[in-house]
């Protein structure tokens, strides 16, 4: 399931600059072993060492996000697209 | 004198120079500001913070900018009130309101930490400014832009209240309507953000537009002659607020500042219908979980606070506490500030005082502290929320009679 993925400036420098990427996977965890796959080292950026997603980091599954819909067991479908957003932002 | 040293993740405390970046790009931690306090210790003094302009720029020493202020020179510095009459009325010894629904030029604390964001992103060269806004901080970057001569994007959900609208456009920014939350605006311009070379002041600029809020504390103290309240009361939307207040109090203790110990205990205050961060402290855990927001108290629905987290360890590491509000709590709050001490704020007040209300009655706040309230917002930008609940008394003639006739019938209303 060929799927857009938006990757935030601070994990450029592992995608080798490449702010959008073509990856695969049937849920949220699989997309991010696949990106592991394609760019070593991403993985452990994004999950912490229990395999959770790391608190200031949010992803974003069609602009939806994934809190509101099964975590990390959110279920991606051809087309779809996935946001990595970094947490800390806004104010009001 | 040199006082700034860049930027350090708050987490994992990895240093960076000074720039328009807002995340650790090792553990996507916020970034702070750092100062060399050793070489502000004894330069900054209440003699010299006394000897600054009526304004936030009297802790100029304590805010990120490199020069002198570029805009909102006469930002800050608002009343705090001994509100005697909400003390009685709430049955309290010693109650305090700070009023930033007078702050300048746009009524609400937003003005500190765009005066400060904008300053900024002049010294670095931007001629562009952004935010996303649900609304405040909207009105005061369109303002600050306009002052500095500088194009101004503002990203806001649609169905914003129309005062809070026409109190941007009137700046000639280009104003963004978003179908979607708050918390959509803001996913939106983060990825903005990353793409135009804007200075977003509440994206990119965050780590110097944030510390703005410093200056809402360090006037509480000054004004309270440099010691410390029993409690402060603060609202709640990022989270940001009522840790900079905190950072504040620290940062006095640091320079030597204060008279006695530091005391305080900070409480949370937010809308029922949008209250994550209260919710966290209820629950007792440091994992937010975000909401979807229903509430009147429009400027406080953020349902994923970029510093909730932080929020949370404020009241905790104070021994503070936090407070829902319902929507009628929020009304009757408004009400209650306006009848007692002629303070008219907006809906994020009436969650402020709802909730500093709620933590009295539950004996959370003791009635003989001192006890501070936070008004961040002025009530004539959200008239809508109180359209159905107040009316003119009398409708009459141009005649003394006509009068006559009215005032006895409000008598017998009223007898």
């Amino acid at each position: 399931m060929p799927v857009l993925v938006r990757i935030p400036t601070p994990l450029r420098t592992i995608t080798k600059g490449n702010a959008e990427i073509q990856a695969k996977g049937d849920t949220v965890d699989s997309l991010v072993a696949d990106l592991e796959r394609q760019f070593p080292g991403l993985k452990e950026r994004l999950l912490d060492e229990s395999g959770e997603l790391r608190r200031f980091i949010n992803i974003y599954v069609n602009q939806e996000d994934i809190r509101f819909l099964q975590a990390q067991k959110t279920t991606l479908k051809d087309g779809d697209e996935v946001s990595i957003v970094p947490a800390i932002a806004g104010g009001r | 004198m040199e006082k700034l040293n860049g930027l350090r993740c708050r987490e994992c405390g990895r240093h960076y120079p000074a720039a328009p970046v807002h995340v650790c790009e090792f553990c996507f931690g916020p970034l702070e500001v750092d100062y060399h306090y050793d070489a502000l210790k004894g330069v900054v003094t209440r003699e010299s913070i006394a000897a600054g302009p009526p304004s936030m720029w009297r802790y100029r020493d304590l805010l990120p900018i490199e020069g002198d202020a570029a805009v909102g020179h006469h930002v800050g510095f608002t009343p705090l009130i001994r509100a005697k009459n909400l003390a009685d009325e709430l049955g309290c010894r010693e109650v305090w309101v700070k009023n930033d629904s007078v702050c300048h030029p746009t009524w609400s604390f937003k003005d500190r930490v765009v005066a400060v964001a904008v300053t900024k992103a002049l010294e670095f060269g931007f001629d562009t400014v952004a935010c996303a806004s649900t609304g405040n901080l909207a009105n005061s970057v369109a303002a600050h832009a306009a002052e500095g001569r500088l194009k101004s994007y503002i990203f806001i959900p649609a169905d914003l209240e129309q005062g809070k609208i026409l109190g941007t456009l009137v700046y000639s920014p280009t104003l963004v309507a978003v179908h979607g939350t708050y918390d959509e605006v803001n996913r939106l311009c983060s990825e903005i953000a990353d793409k135009y070379r804007w200075a977003f002041v509440n994206v990119n600029f965050r780590p110097y537009y944030s510390e703005g809020s410093k200056s809402y504390g360090f006037e509480i103290i000054e004004q309270l002659g440099w010691r410390t309240p029993g409690h402060i009361v603060v609202p709640c939307a990022g989270g940001s607020l009522i840790t900079k207040i905190w950072k504040a109090i620290k940062e006095l203790k640091t320079l030597g500042l204060l008279e006695g110990p530091v005391r305080t205990k900070m409480h949370a205050a937010q809308a029922l219908g949008c209250g994550p961060i209260v919710t966290m402290i209820k629950n007792d855990t440091d994992v937010l979980v975000p909401v979807r927001p229903n509430t009147i108290a429009k400027s406080l629905a953020i349902g994923n606070p970029a510093d909730g987290y932080y929020a949370y360890k404020t009241t905790k590491e104070s021994g503070g506490s936090g407070e829902h509000a319902t929507d009628e709590e929020i009304i009757e709050g408004m009400l209650l500030l306006a009848r007692t001490e002629g303070i008219f704020t907006e809906t994020a007040g009436g969650v402020t005082v709802a909730a500093a209300k709620k933590l009295i009655e539950r004996g959370v706040i003791p009635r003989d502290e001192s006890i501070v309230i936070c008004v961040t917002g002025n009530g004539l930008k959200t008239p809508d929320a109180l359209q159905d609940r107040l009316q003119t008394h009398a409708k009459i003639k141009p005649s003394l009679s006509a009068f006559d006739r009215a005032l006895a019938e409000l008598k017998s209303q009223t007898s």
